[in-house]
């Protein structure tokens, strides 16, 4: 009877640990005068998930006294949450659509409405796990026939036509896809159905329009690519890890993907039409052939209010995207995240949308 | 038992003829095994199978024991003895397949969870932490609150609409009582959120998180196991027992308190441990209503509140870019889940072992 | 009170004590039918939810709908099949081996070595489904991939195993063994608690009868316990229609309804299929996902219905046997 009476030992000293008190890392919290204070509530995207993170984690450790809380919760529910007045912000892989801007806002005085800040860019990768290929190129007309499963050998003539020099095999290609709705998808089909729109022959879509394999999450895919035969499929770039990134053309040349040259495509996109003031809603630019530019990204908002009712919930939000709109916020979220910083020019732009937040 | 094979059994009827000895079954059942390995080893070293698949190793070698020992033993003992061995190997078959799994699953965590399995993780929420380090006291907190909370909800309602339903229960009510405890094991589990959430918004407003309504969402998928465990085990209670106590002069309520709950004790805490084992590790309904935070929150009556699952999950899902230090939290955090529910399991069975009258097996 | 009126002592004992006794068979009732009541009220909360929330994607424009279907039942049916046939898979593998742990526990193995291994198979319950996700997805799926390469190569003949095999393993009979596993300790449990409880003097009536060990189990141990293996099967079964995130993890599901079980596209759960796209959704969305769920209630309650019923059946010809 020894292993029950020991396991009720550890028991008796987890609930005391438990019990007795707070966790070691939040004891003696310094709070400095003129710092924020209070509690922000968000939710949304779970693309921005680790980035909200490095930002909460960094803006707590200077301001003692603030808690901000981000629930991981998806684009769709956080902007339902912050519609329906139940968090400060939300974060959504896609901008505010125009029946919700007609809508009401819970948080926001009447009258007026949320406004997208593009906050968070990260750029997607074509990820491969095919034996003796270390190096993949293709367009987006190639791409978007393995992915709907017109090309299904990997030594096919079109992906060799691509790929002079690596040696292909004779083997059946599994093409993973996201099986849950997902921001990532939607930037995904929205360049192959800008760059490639006979092959693909689909509009931009959050659910994927074929058949095909898939799995859950950038995670599942990752991990579906990794453990499957010849497999190729998208995900998050920072979530890549040792898998092959296929190498994508733009114009004539194969632009391998790096931070950079994501971020020169946000920066080359114009804003969408008929916005309004401080709505910095983008319309990404996915055919461009300008050189160095990666039109595989993805672009988050952080949605909040342009008039909050109640004023210091406003100034807690104004405090802390300034933060993440600084190139402090952008740099941290780039190293812990694998995010792409914002352009000088939009992150000007956004500092002064967020300064008119009231 | 037809009358021709115990004729059988009579011409050969002695202890020692017609019977396999004892220690047979085992040395052909380590036989067995020890073949299987050998087949499989053997098509791997011939290049006909990729790696070395110990699973199917085992299984080959329990099947050909089911097959061998049938075999053997309807040629030396008869038909029904052979019957016998069959099931008896088979079960043992069910036994072994069943353990495959177990093996697998808790060797891959006990593996993973390891590297964190350390005082930091028992003493650390996740507030403010960048990448590696950090804990999750906050889960374990907020898991073991909403977990008792729930439980605290659904015992008493299951346990007594359970003797309602062997005590008491008869006609129509009975039977819808009966009928929609079914219907409520299906739940989607992320349904029950959805509930709890809308009930909690009617009175708290839009937005509204809080530990205690995770404990809602958890009761109403808690509560079927219950009742249905219970009812099943009140109903073994032999009705010998009952009528000797009314005989007493016991009244009823007395007979169900100090006869009936008692003797079917151990059923009944195994059944309510298999419900909070059910529900300890639902995570969806509670990313919806009891939220998602990083820091630590004593109070279950107001505000989000972490969750062990919550916390596996998201760290699993949503990882930054140094995505070993997600994954390390996320393994420690289910081999804790794991453990609290064991400890559990173990504080059950000590609980019935004191307060239940000695039973025959 | 009612001492006053009674001539003894011993009578006005005995007689408060009857009134207390009464009082308390009175008390404990109403909690019983009480808990009863809750338990209806609870789910009729649940149901009017389901339907109020329904509403607006079963009269809406399906065009509005996620994919665009030609109309909602379009939509629900290839997910109805599939949450159905995903758990009838998973609980003919399940049930079998899990009567056979409980006879083994209860029966077979030495008292010494029963409880622990009791124990042992307890702990899967233990295991939270998103355990079971990352197990079905790093250990079970890439291990069973040539394994079902095979047996599309080989048998693809057969209905179930019709090619093409998945690449990644992520399909429907690799959700069964995940499901399987997931129910297997609660059927086992429930099982092992009735066996246990089979009366000695039938089993040992059997045994002087001349019966083998098997023998006794069927004539004893199966009878008595019939309804008990019924309803662990039942909670089962819930657990299986029910179950979200490990399905929502292993699963690579398509809109299609197939009796094909090795292949890459697998008709998807309900449950699955909620929470895959609940985090995504917006508006009507949100109340079609609520409207699936209804239907998830629905298919509970048939499947349920039916399982009764066949058991009804069955016991009433026993009887008349």
């Amino acid at each position: 009877m020894l292993a029950p009476r020991l396991a009720l030992g550890a028991l008796a000293a987890l609930v005391a640990l438990v019990v007795s008190g707070c966790a070691a890392n939040e004891i003696g919290r310094e709070v400095l005068p003129g710092s924020l204070i209070g509690t922000l509530d968000g939710a949304g995207s779970s693309a921005q998930s680790a980035a909200q993170e490095v930002w909460i984690a960094t803006i707590q450790n200077a301001n003692g006294g603030l808690t901000i809380n981000y629930e991981p919760s998806g684009s769709g529910a956080g902007r339902e949450a912050f519609l329906a007045g139940g968090v400060d912000f939300a974060g959504s892989d896609s901008a505010l659509s125009s029946d919700e801007l007609d809508g009401d806002f819970g948080s926001c005085v009447e009258g007026t409405t949320g406004i997208d800040l593009p906050l968070y860019i990260s750029p997607l990768a074509i990820i491969f796990n095919v034996s003796g290929v270390d190096r993949l190129q293709l367009d987006a007309e190639t791409t978007a026939r393995i992915f709907r499963g017109d090309i299904t050998r990997w030594n096919d003539a079109a992906i060799e036509a691509l790929n002079p020099d690596a040696r292909l095999p004779a083997a059946t290609i599994t093409a993973v896809h996201r099986s849950d709705t997902s921001g990532t998808t939607k930037n995904f089909t929205d360049y192959l159905a800008q760059a490639a729109p006979d092959a693909w022959g689909a509009e931009a879509a959050d659910s994927w329009p074929f058949g095909g394999e898939s799995a859950q999450g950038n995670s599942g895919v990752v991990n579906a690519v990794t453990n499957g035969l010849n497999t190729i499929g998208y995900a998050d770039a920072s979530r890549a890890g040792d898998l092959g990134i296929a190498a994508l053309k733009v114009g004539d040349e194969f632009v391998d993907f790096t931070p950079e040259a994501a971020a020169a495509v946000v920066a080359v996109s114009p804003l969408e039409e008929g916005r309004a003031e401080g709505d910095l809603a983008l319309d990404i630019d996915r055919t461009t052939t300008e050189p160095g530019t990666y039109p595989l990204v993805l672009v988050s908002y952080v949605i909040a209010c342009q008039q909050y009712r109640d004023p210091e919930i406003a100034a807690l939000v104004r405090g802390y995207l300034e933060f993440v709109a600084s190139d402090e916020g952008q740099a941290v979220s780039a190293e812990f995240a694998g995010s792409a910083p914002i352009s000088d020019d939009l992150a000007a732009r956004v500092l002064a949308a967020i300064a008119s937040i009231r | 038992m037809t009358s021709t094979t115990g004729r059988t059994r009579m011409q050969a009827n002695s202890y020692t003829s017609g019977r396999l000895p004892r220690w047979f079954a085992p040395a052909l059942f380590a036989a067995s095994m020890v073949a299987g390995l050998s087949v499989i080893a053997l098509l791997t070293a011939a290049g006909v199978l990729p790696e070395f698949p110990i699973v199917l190793a085992v299984l080959v070698g329990v099947v050909l024991f089911d097959v061998l020992i049938t075999v053997i033993a309807s040629a030396a003992e008869g038909r029904r003895a052979a019957t016998d061995r069959l099931v008896t190997s088979l079960v043992i078959t069910a036994f072994v397949i069943a353990l495959l799994p177990l093996i697998s699953l808790l060797y891959t965590v006990v593996v993973n969870g390891a590297a964190r399995f350390d005082l930091t993780f028992f003493t650390h929420s996740m507030r403010s932490v960048i990448g590696e380090g950090g804990g999750a006291l906050h889960a374990i907190v907020g898991t073991l609150q909403i977990t008792a909370l729930a439980t605290i909800i659904s015992v008493p309602v299951g346990l007594f609409a359970a003797i309602y339903l062997v005590e008491y229960g008869r006609g129509p009510l009975k039977r819808a009582i009966t009928f929609f405890v079914d219907v409520m094991t299906g739940i989607p589990s992320i349904v029950a959120g959805l509930f709890a959430y809308a009930l909690f918004a009617l009175f708290f407003g839009e937005g509204v998180r809080m530990g205690f309504a995770g404990s809602v969402a958890l009761a109403v998928l808690m509560i079927p196991v219950v009742v249905r465990s219970s009812e099943e085990m009140l109903k073994l209670v032999p009705d010998e027992l009952r009528e000797a106590s009314y005989a007493l002069g016991v009244p009823k309520w007395r007979t169900v308190a100090k006869v009936v709950l008692p003797t079917a004790g151990a059923g009944i805490v195994t059944g309510i441990t298999l419900a909070i084992a059910r529900v300890i590790g639902e995570t969806a309904p509670l990313l919806i209503i009891a939220g998602f935070t990083s820091s630590m929150n004593y109070n279950p009556f107001s505000e989000r509140m972490q969750s062990l699952p919550v916390f596996v999950y998201t760290q699993y899902a949503n990882p930054g870019s140094q995505v070993e230090f997600y994954l390390d939290r996320a393994w420690a955090g289910a081999l804790t889940l794991i453990l609290i529910v064991m400890a559990l399991n173990l504080i059950a069975r000590l609980i019935t072992r004191y307060f239940t009258p000695r039973t025959r097996r | 009170m009612t001492g006053a009126t009674t001539p003894t002592v011993s009578d006005a004992a005995s007689g408060r004590s009857s009134i207390q006794a009464r009082l308390g068979d009175v008390i404990f009732r109403r909690l019983a039918l009480g808990a009863g009541v809750t338990i209806l009220v609870a789910l009729a909360a649940v149901a009017i939810f389901l339907v109020a929330q329904s509403l607006p994607a079963l009269i809406a424009d399906p065009a509005d709908l996620r994919g665009e279907p030609e109309s909602f039942w379009h939509y629900v049916a290839p997910l109805a099949f599939g949450t159905v046939w995903a758990a009838a898979i998973a609980l003919v593998i399940a049930i079998p081996i899990a009567i056979g742990i409980a006879l083994f526990i209860s029966h077979y193995a030495p008292r010494r070595l029963a409880q622990p291994l009791g124990y042992i198979i307890d702990l899967l319950a233990a295991v939270p489904s998103v355990v079971y996700g990352l197990w079905g997805i790093t250990v079970l799926a890439p291990a069973a991939v040539p394994f079902y390469q095979w047996l599309t190569e080989n048998m693809g003949w057969f209905p179930l195993f019709a090619p093409p095999a998945s690449g990644t393993g992520r399909t429907v009979l690799t959700v069964a063994v995940v499901l399987a596993v997931m129910v297997l300790p609660i059927i086992t449990a429930l099982c092992r608690e009735v066996f246990v409880q089979t009366p000695v003097l039938h089993e040992e009536a059997a045994y002087a009868l001349g019966a083998t060990r098997w023998e006794m189990i069927r004539i004893t141990v199966f009878p008595y316990a019939r309804s008990g293996i019924v309803s662990a099967s039942m909670l089962g079964l819930g657990r299986a229609l029910g179950e979200t995130m490990a399905v929502a993890m292993v699963l690579s599901p398509s809109a299609i309804i197939s009796l094909a079980i090795l292949t890459p596209e697998n008709p998807s759960t309900i449950a699955a299929n909620i929470a895959l796209n609940f985090p995504e959704s917006a508006g009507l969305q949100v109340n079609a996902l609520i409207a699936t769920g209804l239907i998830l209630f629905i298919i509970t309650l048939v499947v349920n219905s039916i399982a009764r019923a066949v058991v009804h059946r069955h016991e009433r010809s026993l009887e008349s046997r």
